[in-house]
């Protein structure tokens, strides 16, 4: 993998991450299994798409963006608290509603951003752009993971975890859990378009399908994250989501260019299976750590991690 | 404290594995090498997704190397991608190609060649199957974009299209257009087909099908209500042609396809891009770029020759017979 490479991964990785810490507000935080993501990632992307083409500052259509993923989100949590609509439906229900609303906003499947401002143009000059947009990428994930941080030590942040670790518990603690949830979807798919809306600024246009797979993406970096950092505090598990994030558009950027592979007979149609096989070994890997310490030579060590 | 030493060691391992498999894509400088031996060119070939036009373009444009005297596994490497049909992982690839520096991109289908475009301003790109390269920003003109990129378009000329149904049924007067709102050379095909239509006096009847699943169902929508169902290069519809051509058959409605493959399987009458031609023109490009010019004085190459295909026993199953007229231009025609 060449320098370039890895950098275009990182960069990937870190613009899903802003994703995957959508996902984790969902999925972990209030376990509400939220499939609006495949449809709020798009959302982000064309609300961001049509704003710049219409002369709006890049960051300003990142704000917009993330407002309409906010409000999908709003919308799926009313479905659900309100309407009483099972989650897994009220989140397909609005993602299936998004793909129509999606192409409205765009006006066709397809709306190129080839020349446009973006959030990263500002910054390139000759050929560095495949770090600069990796640093502007971080900034806005750092910034975000500090933010969500903070917000989960607040008195909101508090009653969020409480009603999705036990609902009736918090709502015995006078917690207005509707309210809460609503709340937290908007954040979530929030970050969801906002990833969105930076993603198509680094991938020349807005495309309908972008969205496919969205949240098969967030999942695997929420647990690919998991695996690799486990931690009950909030620092740790907002960084463990970045982390997971990252990692999994590495494999895919392992998958794609290892000429290993390709000589052991791997072809491009492959891809998805590479991918997923890298996947599964990080996910093996806690079960098979003590294992591999030892064929490392650390036993001591490694005995002293299994009684923790 | 104690956890995040644990972490750290998990971290480790985990960078051990990580290490061990960056370490086997190590051996990439061959390319460099080989490339100061003899005079070997690298060409990178990225589709969104492996389809049987997409992957006919690709067989087209290394044959037409292969013609212009760049061999595959002799003088000519070629890396090829697919994105899976996931843009994300076109992103990335995009990226991969711009860090390898070939000597030149092919990008087949716009989000390939809009992700492809968005990576490199430098190294030499050719893109094909892209129904409007203007409208995706590609390109700024058809006629030599001075820019980096250029391409071969599968836009469908019409005009004979409207012209082909007319002389099979004379007196049309509706025509029903099954395709996915989510394509975009469908949306292109659909505007352009009713204003061509309309200046006929003919009514199109649009039935969107946003899933391959749903084609039986949109062309169920259609029985009653047209005398014959056009169909375009949509992938959804190609990919559920026969649930398409079973209801037809069942209600007794003639298919005209632009897609030469569709005609085996289910189609009366094809009218349509030949994709290996396209590939070969893709190719030809490709090839005058490896020769030294500059992509952006070559203009996009447009779909001219259409292949015409006639099946006699579908024409048959689905009410109609075909002209002689039309039969003796076909170049392919099935019993």
């Amino acid at each position: 993998m060449s320098m370039i490479a890895f950098f275009g991964a990182l960069e990937s990785g870190l613009i899903y991450a802003l994703m995957a810490l959508g996902v984790l507000i969902s999925f972990r935080i209030l376990d509400f299994p939220d499939l609006t993501a495949d449809g709020s990632f798009p959302l982000g992307g064309a609300v961001a798409g049509i704003a710049i083409v219409s002369g709006f500052n890049p960051w300003v259509a990142c704000l917009f963006g993330m407002l309409a993923g906010s409000a999908a989100g709003v919308i799926t949590a009313w479905l659900n608290v309100k309407l009483g609509i099972l989650h897994l439906l009220a989140g397909i229900l609005v993602m299936t509603a998004l793909y129509s609303i999606n192409l409205r906003i765009m006006g066709a499947p397809n709306l190129s951003l080839l020349g446009e401002p973006t959030v990263f143009a500002p910054f390139i000059e000759d050929g560095n752009g495949f770090w600069v947009r990796v640093v502007v990428a971080g900034v806005v994930v750092l910034i975000a993971k500090l933010v969500l941080d903070w917000f989960f030590s607040t008195e909101m942040g508090l009653s969020m975890r409480a009603t999705g670790s036990n609902l009736r518990m918090a709502q015995a603690q006078g917690i207005n859990t509707s309210w809460i949830i609503i709340v937290g979807m908007a954040i979530s798919n929030g970050l969801i378009a906002l990833s969105g809306a930076l993603f198509v600024q680094t991938q020349g246009g807005a495309d309908i399908s972008i969205g496919i797979g969205t949240i098969v993406i967030g999942l695997a970096a929420v647990i690919i994250g998991e695996t690799v950092i486990t931690a009950k505090k909030m620092f740790w598990v907002t960084l463990s989501v970045v982390v997971g994030a990252v990692l999994y558009k590495l494999f895919i950027q392992i998958a794609l260019s290892s000429q290993t592979l390709r000589s052991i007979g791997f072809g491009p149609q492959d891809l998805n299976l590479v991918t997923a096989l890298l996947v599964v070994i990080v996910l093996m890997l806690p079960k098979y750590r003590s294992r591999l310490m030892n064929a490392f030579g650390v036993k001591r060590k490694s005995d002293r991690i299994t009684t923790d | 404290m104690f956890h995040s030493t644990h972490t750290f060691k998990k971290l480790a391992g985990l960078g051990l594995i990580t290490a061990a498999l960056f370490g086997c894509s190590g051996n990439e400088t061959t390319k460099a090498d080989t490339a100061t031996a003899t005079d070997t060119k690298t060409v990178a070939i990225t589709a969104i997704v492996e389809h049987p036009a997409l992957d006919a373009v690709r067989q087209g444009a290394i044959e037409e190397l292969a013609t212009a005297g760049f061999k595959e596994g002799e003088n000519l490497t070629v890396n090829f991608q697919s994105a899976q049909g996931n843009q994300a992982t076109a992103g990335q690839i995009a990226k991969q190609f711009a860090a390898d520096n070939p000597n030149a991109i092919i990008a087949i289908a716009t989000p390939s060649a809009q992700a492809v475009v968005a990576a490199t301003s430098e190294i030499p790109v050719v893109f094909s199957a892209v129904t409007d390269p203007v409208e995706a920003k590609l390109v700024s003109k058809l006629e030599g974009s001075g820019a980096n990129v250029t391409g071969a378009s599968d836009a469908l000329p019409l005009e004979p299209q409207v012209a082909l149904i007319q002389e099979i049924l004379p007196n049309v007067k509706n025509v029903g257009f099954v395709y996915s709102p989510g394509e975009v050379n469908s949306v292109v095909t659909l505007k352009a087909l009713k204003a061509e239509l309309a200046a006929k006096g003919i009514n199109l009847v649009e039935a969107p099908a946003q899933k391959s699943s749903d084609i039986a169902m949109a062309t169920q929508s259609l029985v009653g209500k047209v005398d014959v169902i056009y169909t375009s290069t949509d992938n959804n519809v190609i990919n559920a042609y026969e649930a398409l051509a079973q209801v037809a058959k069942e209600a007794k409605i003639p298919l005209i396809s632009a897609d030469p493959n569709t005609i085996e399987r289910g189609a009366a009458v094809t009218l349509g891009v030949n994709y290996l031609d396209l590939g070969r023109e893709t190719g030809k490009i490709t090839a005058r770029i490896l020769k030294g010019e500059k992509a952006g004085d070559i203009p996009v190459y447009l779909a001219q020759s259409l292949e015409l295909g006639v099946n006699a026993k579908n024409a048959a199953d689905q009410g109609i017979s075909i002209p002689k007229t039309v039969t003796d231009r076909a170049s392919k025609v099935v019993q």
